[in-house]
């Protein structure tokens, strides 16, 4: 794992130097945050980056994970679902469910911090257990259009905490307590995102045999409806009219997800008879999906619905153009125009993939300007920043703070 | 002129910076009207937020987008003569923000009434116009200059964010009127030709590191003319 001072020759010594200074008005206050997972899933990930680092910015940050059995996360992948705006059947027993394993947390888990910082709906019953400390809860789910009945019910806890925090504006809730944007961010320093040497990335070109004769259009997603792969095939085909290109649709496997696998199955017959199409059942392999990122003409991002879409983030960082959905958190990474094309619809995203596959320029200047753009808003630095603010936020209700 | 008679300020330049937080106010618009409403009922530090942004966030640009209001009227509810005017409202003539949030009020204002069917387009959700504020937390660095030498080491050390809080939050969020820089320099140097360089500069056209790297270089060429290198 990275150390703060790692991220100097990327951020500037200014940047570190500033988080040190805020970090220490957090003297004598100790950050627990809780989660439901201490691995797997996108917000252990950023935890086990981010707590070290903490640390060493002099933040006492601790780490704490609720219990929960099997039916106790059937309910709360339902919940999750349903906050995403999914149907779902839930009944009275789910949540009586849910209820029993968050009283014997309430009972069990001993919420000790100053600032007790509990992550996404599994814990969120914890805040029965308030006392003078501070308590914040962050979302880090698309609520943009969630489940009226769960949502009912989770707001009944939501709203005695002291603060809430969501990714996208659109995610903004009618709640009565402090709402603040904070959007998640890549580590430059990972496996998915560090640099890599053009022999390791033509390695996994060469593995997944993946000639480099031709632009390549990629786009990386697990094969899940939401990212529209078949919308990105039909984009593809249109484009193909006019330029010679490929085509690498890599994501992991959905063997657990009937779904998932129904989506890979339409995907497949979709692309057959096409051997400019690749599609890559990949398992988890960062250094991998880092490669196919750099080794990428253009990246697509065709979803039809996002909790942030990080993805993005990881392409521009790699300076690459972008052409992605107008949904979630993506419109806060792309400008149109600016840092990346937005699009709306099948049609839109081929108009803009031949634009960037026949202006080269044009496309190296918004990765240029996309790379920029990550670098000042989406690396972990910045999300530690709004952290440490948001934890000081607590102790001062001015627009104005003076440290 | 040698180094050490260099004019000592009679009091120290502390540089300060200051880091945003994002609040969400919960109000959003969808189409003139309701961007109307808002603007009249949003908290100051929302304005602020919103016609200060881009430059934060896309300091990368120049000329960058001038404020979330012009970008989303004109690319949004596709109004592209109203996202002119709202473009051309020139920030750095206000001197705090009660006047630039009228001055935005008025521009829609007129706008509308000259054009009836202005409030008929609506944005979809995705497109809304969700207002934020931001929450300003100041605090010193440890860079202080106590002559123009200092100032300009310090200059090339902070960050943009220390260049952004003293250059455009003092000025227009605090009131100050001016930039803490030519403050500095012309209160406590002396140097009323250096200070009115750096007041005249528009900071609004030019990045945070172009910005930053103007101001260094107009330090210079005062160092050097201070030096009897001036030609």
């Amino acid at each position: 794992m990275a150390k703060i001072d790692e991220y100097i020759p990327i951020v500037g010594q200014p940047t570190i130097d500033d988080l040190r200074i805020i970090g220490q008005k957090l003297e004598g206050k100790v950050i627990q945050h809780i989660n439901s997972t201490s691995v797997g899933g996108g917000v252990a990930e950023i935890l086990n980056r981010m707590v070290p680092l903490l640390k060493e910015l002099g933040v006492d940050a601790r780490w704490d994970v609720i219990k929960g059995g099997n039916q106790f996360f059937e309910v709360t992948k339902k919940f999750h679902n349903a906050i995403h705006g999914r149907h779902e059947d839930i009944d009275r027993r789910d949540y009586e469910i849910f209820m029993d394993t968050s009283r014997e947390n309430i009972a069990g888990l001993d919420t000790y911090g100053d600032i007790v910082f509990v992550h996404d709906p599994q814990p969120v019953a914890l805040i029965e257990k308030k006392k003078d400390n501070k308590w914040l809860w962050r979302c880090h789910i698309d609520i943009s259009n969630p489940d009226r009945e769960v949502w009912k019910f989770l707001k009944d806890f939501v709203v005695r905490y002291d603060a809430s925090v969501f990714s996208a504006p659109s995610f903004a809730q009618d709640i009565s307590i402090k709402q603040y944007l904070i959007s998640p961010s890549i580590d430059p320093l990972s496996d998915k995102n560090k640099d890599l040497p053009q022999e390791v990335i033509d390695s996994v070109l060469s593995k997944y045999g993946v000639p480099k004769d031709k632009p390549i259009i990629t786009q990386i997603s697990r094969f899940d409806r939401l990212k529209d792969p078949l919308g990105v095939i039909k984009a593809y085909k249109k484009v193909k009219q006019r330029i010679d290109c490929r085509l690498i649709l890599a994501g992991g496997t959905a063997t657990d997800d009937p779904e998932g696998t129904q989506v890979l199955e339409e995907v497949r017959e979709m692309a057959s008879g096409d051997t400019d199409i690749h599609i890559l059942l990949m398992p988890q392999n960062d250094i991998e999906v880092n490669a196919l990122q750099r080794a990428s003409t253009v990246i697509m991002q065709k979803s039809l619905k996002e909790g942030f879409g990080l993805t993005v983030a990881e392409a521009l960082w790699k300076a690459k153009p972008v052409v992605a959905s107008n949904v979630g958190g993506i419109p806060l990474q792309i400008k149109h125009k600016y840092s990346g094309l937005l699009c709306h619809s099948v049609e839109g995203a081929a108009f803009e993939l031949k634009q960037l596959l026949n202006n080269p320029r044009y496309g190296k200047k918004l990765g240029e300007n996309g790379k920029e753009h990550i670098k000042n808003n989406f690396l972990i630095t910045r999300h530690i920043r709004d952290y440490i603010l948001l934890f000081l936020s607590l102790y001062h209700k001015e627009d104005i703070v003076y440290l | 002129m040698s180094e050490k008679e260099i004019k000592r300020a009679s009091e120290p330049f502390r540089f300060y910076t200051r880091l945003n937080l994002t609040e969400l106010t919960g109000l959003s618009a969808s189409n003139l009207k309701e961007l109307l409403g808002c603007l009249k009922e949003v908290p100051g530090s929302s304005i602020y937020h919103h016609t200060h942004r881009f430059l934060q966030q896309h300091q990368y640009l120049s000329p960058e987008p001038p404020n979330d209001f012009a970008y989303w009227v004109h690319n949004v509810l596709g109004e592209k003569e109203l996202g002119e005017r709202l473009a051309s409202i020139d920030t750095i003539g206000f001197n705090n923000i009660g006047d630039l949030r009228m001055e935005f009020i008025s521009v829609i204002e007129n706008y509308i009434k000259e054009n009836a069917s202005a409030g008929t387009k609506f944005a979809n959700k995705d497109d809304a116009l969700y207002f934020m504020k931001s929450i300003s937390f100041i605090f010193p660095t440890s860079y202080v200059a106590y002559d123009l030498k200092g100032f300009l080491d310090g200059l090339k050390n902070i960050t943009i964010d220390s260049i952004y809080f003293h250059i455009f939050e003092s000025r227009l969020r605090l009131a100050k009127g001016t930039n803490d820089f030519s403050k500095w320099i012309s209160e406590t140097i002396g140097d009323s030709k250096l200070a009115n360089d750096i007041s005249k500069l528009d900071p609004y056209s030019y990045t945070l590191d172009e910005l930053r790297d103007r101001i260094i270089k107009l330090t210079e060429r005062r160092l050097e003319g201070l030096n009897g290198k001036d030609r």
